[in-house]
């Protein structure tokens, strides 16, 4: 882990920053509870494609989602150096599947750049900002939006 | 002030709970089971709820109780007979009552009119009775008791005034004002009893209340406090006495009689018992004389030593509730001397208005945030899984089942369990919390629809979780009123069917496959199929041309929009109802369905799961998963020959289970685990058995065994997901899924999918 890299002005936000295939991601650290090595998960039926299972986090089923697959890339292989990153996203406790957890980054407002108009639908959708630093491009991860709407099956 | 609100949420608290004892107190007395312990039980709870009430000034609630309150006193000690019409009465007035309750808590409001109207009622009972009281100024008090108090009762909300220090209604008053009614109240018979109590009566417990009270049952009484002698704060000593009452009092009855009321104080307190009247301005002079040497010379009281003549309104207040205890005087007025015992009763709590006593003979309650108890749960839970883990563990170690080890072991996973059916107990709480709800519910709607009805309630006791108990009310409540209003025909039509004029509904729990199942039958005329499906055609919510089944067109009733009353009713026909009541009990993870038989009634049936309940399943492997299928669902297990796997149109085959045919379900193809099944032979068959009686062999790898499980909730996280119940830890530490046996018929069944399911016709 690197020292953070800017000092703290005012406002500071604190940032994990993580690895997608070949881009860098983040999320507030306010929200993360842990951070757990790959173990593998229970295959939930019906579900999308992203979601790879539930797995037993001190006797909470807790979902884990694939952030490559959810943002629109390719689904993940997971390797012995795979990580999820537990979030708490609204009411919802979850695991997000990333390749690997860089560093932590201190930044200010003035640093984040509202999400550049591109096509991609998910990017707009998942995307709260970029965040520039060091000549690296971060997207900040918009918690809420990753899990679906809870919705009750009519079975 | 939050304190005070706390207090008032534990007093709503308890009145559920009081509501409930008087509900199940009247309807055992309308069993005939009208012993003195039921009415005593019944008389509490609206004592209780009534002194509670006056703690937080809710007046309105107040009032109704205390008229409740006095016929039950009546009833209680056998003035007035307990007949059927009284119970009805008085099982009427219960629900007026409740809904005070519900009305002082902010839900909902009272028809004012119909509660004056129900206390004018009560009041009628217990007056026949007041009659034959000798005094002449009973008829001048009775009638001002029938006149004045559906005003008192219905209309009076601004306030405490006037009208609540007398009740209008009692025969006692103690404004001076008054007087002038009793002119007539022979001088021979009036008393005037001064009472100077000494500060070792308080000490001795004693309490001037209770005297007054005493007193009050020899006769109307006048009592007039005399606060003079009473220091400045900075000088109050609060061990001392300082007051003194004087009581004029109109009585038949001795100066005996009146003595032995202080019997108990004798020496305690200064008393003078003098006949006739004593005009007020005598006495305070008598009591100032008395007073005066009490105060300390050189302690300034040049206030205290005035004469002042004026009745203070503070003591007066303090007596509402000896007054308002007292309000069977008139009724117990003809006897001679009512036993002092059975007339403490009720004014100790009426002097303590804000000591709730929990009724209930020897039973302790206690009240636990059930936030502990669901961390408690949790943690349980953990540990069962701990448990099996270890076992799992020390197991592949290979150590002896006789070693010390794996027999401690062994009792660890005894207690475990132990401590894990212990815990779950405390969340359990039959469904009677609930149910107990009905039956109110059920005249109501009987009376408003014109129908007879009786309600059946079986399996009461069936327990459930807290937390479902608290979401069964809304759904039995709709399914009770379908039940009756569209169910149900007229009296003159059941009477024309040849059948008993008074329909039955039945409202049952039970457990079955692992949840909670409650049925609401009734004996009505059954669905009519052809107008629900020409009006489900007509509303456009399904295509004319679709062939249904029977059991379809049943439930389509489900589907939003639906109403098939011919007019709207004050209980149903909004077309509001049942798909509601569908949606909120899917969100639940349960199920509602209907059956229906015409000319005989319909059922309900509601399926919910026992949330955190603990369950026995079988552990089997479906494509390289562990699932979980519960023990309840599964009638037996057996391993296929390939004789008995019959194909059946293009995809589908049966297995020949003796002499009947059972559609084969392969788990893992439905639950998308894989997309080609093996052969059926090389798997283990599950024959199940679903809610509505269906049955279906399901397809498994293999079976690993008979396990406890703790579900675990797959919503919590991420959303219920179809074809799985819920979710759980196994030993190894893996979550497994727990099978929903319903759903995954549900899923493979063949043939037109219901068309009260859009989701499953796109799906399809």
């Amino acid at each position: 882990m690197n020292e953070p890299t800017h000092i703290a002005s005012k406002e500071t936000r604190e940032l994990i920053s993580f690895r997608v295939g070949e881009q860098e991601y983040c999320v507030d650290i306010m929200a993360v509870r842990e951070i757990r090595g790959w173990s593998p998960a229970t295959t939930l039926p019906q579900s999308p494609a992203y979601m790879r299972g539930v797995i037993n986090l001190r006797g909470a089923v807790l979902p884990i989602m694939d952030l490559a697959c959810r943002i629109g890339m390719q689904t993940t292989e997971p390797n012995v150096r795979s990580v999820f990153i537990v979030v708490q996203a609204g009411d919802r406790t979850v695991g997000l599947l990333v390749d690997a957890v860089s560093d932590i980054l201190s930044i200010t407002d003035e640093m984040c750049q509202p999400t550049p108009d591109i096509a991609c639908e998910n990017v707009r959708h998942f995307v709260r900002g970029i965040i520039s630093i060091e000549g690296r491009m971060i997207s900040e991860i918009s918690l809420d939006r990753l899990l679906p709407e809870r919705e009750a099956l009519a079975a | 002030m939050d304190e005070l609100e706390a207090i008032k949420v534990t007093f709503f608290q308890e009145c559920e709970e009081l509501l409930a004892d008087l509900e199940g107190g009247l309807l055992a007395m309308q069993d005939g089971n009208d012993d003195g312990d039921t009415v005593n039980a019944v008389f509490r709870a609206v004592h209780s709820i009534k002194g509670g009430a006056g703690a937080f000034g809710l007046e309105p609630l107040v009032r109704f109780a205390h008229v409740f309150e006095t016929l039950l006193d009546a009833l209680r000690s056998n003035e007035i007979p307990s007949t059927p019409d009284l119970t009805a009465v008085l099982l009427r007035a219960s629900d007026v009552l409740a809904d005070h309750v519900s009305a002082a808590r902010g839900l909902g409001t009272v028809d004012m009119a119909a509660s004056a109207a129900m206390a004018a009622e009560l009041k009628i009972w217990t007056d026949p009775n007041a009659a034959p009281a000798p005094a002449a100024a009973a008829p001048v008090e009775t009638s001002q008791y029938v006149d004045a108090a559906p005003i008192v009762i219905g209309a009076d909300d601004d306030g405490m005034d006037d009208d609540d220090l007398g009740f209008d209604f009692q025969p006692m008053t103690i404004s001076l004002d008054a007087q002038a009614e009793d002119a007539a109240v022979l001088e021979d018979n009036v008393w005037t009893v001064s009472i100077r109590p000494k500060s070792d009566l308080y000490r001795k417990a004693n309490e001037t209340a209770l005297l007054l009270r005493e007193l009050s049952r020899l006769g109307p009484v006048q009592a007039t406090l005399d606060d003079s002698a009473l220091p400045a704060l900075e000088f109050l000593d609060p061990e001392a006495a300082y007051v003194t009452w004087s009581v004029r009092l109109e009585t038949e009855q001795g100066e005996e009689a009146i003595r032995e009321v202080f019997e108990f104080v004798d020496g305690d307190c200064d008393l003078e018992i003098t006949r006739g009247e004593a005009p007020v301005a005598d006495v305070l002079a008598s009591l100032l004389n008395v007073a005066a040497p009490a105060p300390e010379p050189e302690t300034a009281f040049e206030t205290a030593s005035a004469p002042e003549t004026a009745l203070i309104e503070a003591p007066v207040e303090a007596l509402a509730p000896v007054v308002e205890a007292a309000a069977p005087a008139p009724v117990t007025a003809p006897a001679p001397a009512a036993p002092p015992v059975a007339a403490n009763a009720p004014a100790a709590p009426a002097a303590k208005p804000a000591q709730i006593d929990v009724p209930g003979p020897g039973q302790s309650v206690i009240r636990v945030d059930p936030e502990r108890i669901d961390h408690l749960i949790d943690l349980v839970g953990e540990l069962v899984i701990n448990q099996a883990m270890l076992a799992q563990r020390v197991g592949e170690y290979g150590i002896a089942p006789s070693s010390n080890l794996a027999m401690g072991l062994d009792e660890l996973e005894q207690l475990t369990r132990q401590i894990q059916d212990s815990v779950m107990a405390i969340r359990a709480q039959p469904v009677k919390s609930v149910f107990q709800r009905m039956p109110r519910l059920v005249r109501e709607v009987a009376n408003m629809t014109g129908k007879q009805a009786r309600l059946v309630m079986d399996g009461e006791n069936t327990e459930v979780d807290k937390t479902v108990i608290e979401r069964l009310a809304d759904p039995i409540t709709h399914m009770l009123r379908n039940a009756i209003d569209h169910g149900l025909e007229s009296p003159e039509e059941r009477k024309a069917a040849g059948k008993n004029p008074e329909g039955v509904v039945r409202l049952a729990a039970l457990h079955r496959s692992g949840r909670i199942v409650i049925e609401v039958q009734d004996d009505g005329k059954g669905i009519n199929r052809e107008r629900v499906l020409s009006i489900a055609v007509k509303k456009g919510l399904i295509s004319p041309d679709l062939t249904l089944t029977d059991e379809e067109i049943d439930n389509l009733i489900f589907l939003p929009g639906f109403s098939t009353a011919d007019k709207i009713s004050d209980v149903s026909g909004r077309g509001v109802g049942m798909d509601v009541v569908k949606r909120s009990v899917q969100a639940l993870g349960g199920r509602i369905s209907i059956t229906s038989r015409p000319g005989l009634g319909s059922t309900f049936t509601l399926s919910l799961p026992l949330t955190l309940a603990v369950l026995d399943g079988m552990v089997v492997d479906v494509a390289g998963e562990t699932l979980v299928i519960p023990l309840a669902c599964i009638v037996e297990s057996l391993r296929p020959k390939a004789e008995e796997i019959r194909p059946l149109g293009p995809t589908g085959s049966v297995l020949a289970v003796r002499d009947s045919f059972v559609p084969l379900i392969d788990v893992g193809l439905t639950l998308n685990y894989r997309t080609t099944s093996p052969p059926a032979t090389d798997g283990v068959v599950l024959l199940v058995e679903g809610e509505d009686g269906s049955r279906a062999a399901l397809v498994a790898d293999a079976i690993h065994g008979q396990r406890q499980v703790v579900i675990k909730s797959l919503e919590q996280n991420y959303q219920q997901v179809e074809g799985v119940a819920a979710a759980t830890i196994l030993g190894d530490g893996r979550v497994a899924l727990i099978l929903d046996v319903d759903a995954v018929i549900n899923l493979r069944r063949r043939g037109p999918p219901l068309p009260s399911d859009p989701t499953l016709i796109a799906a399809e």
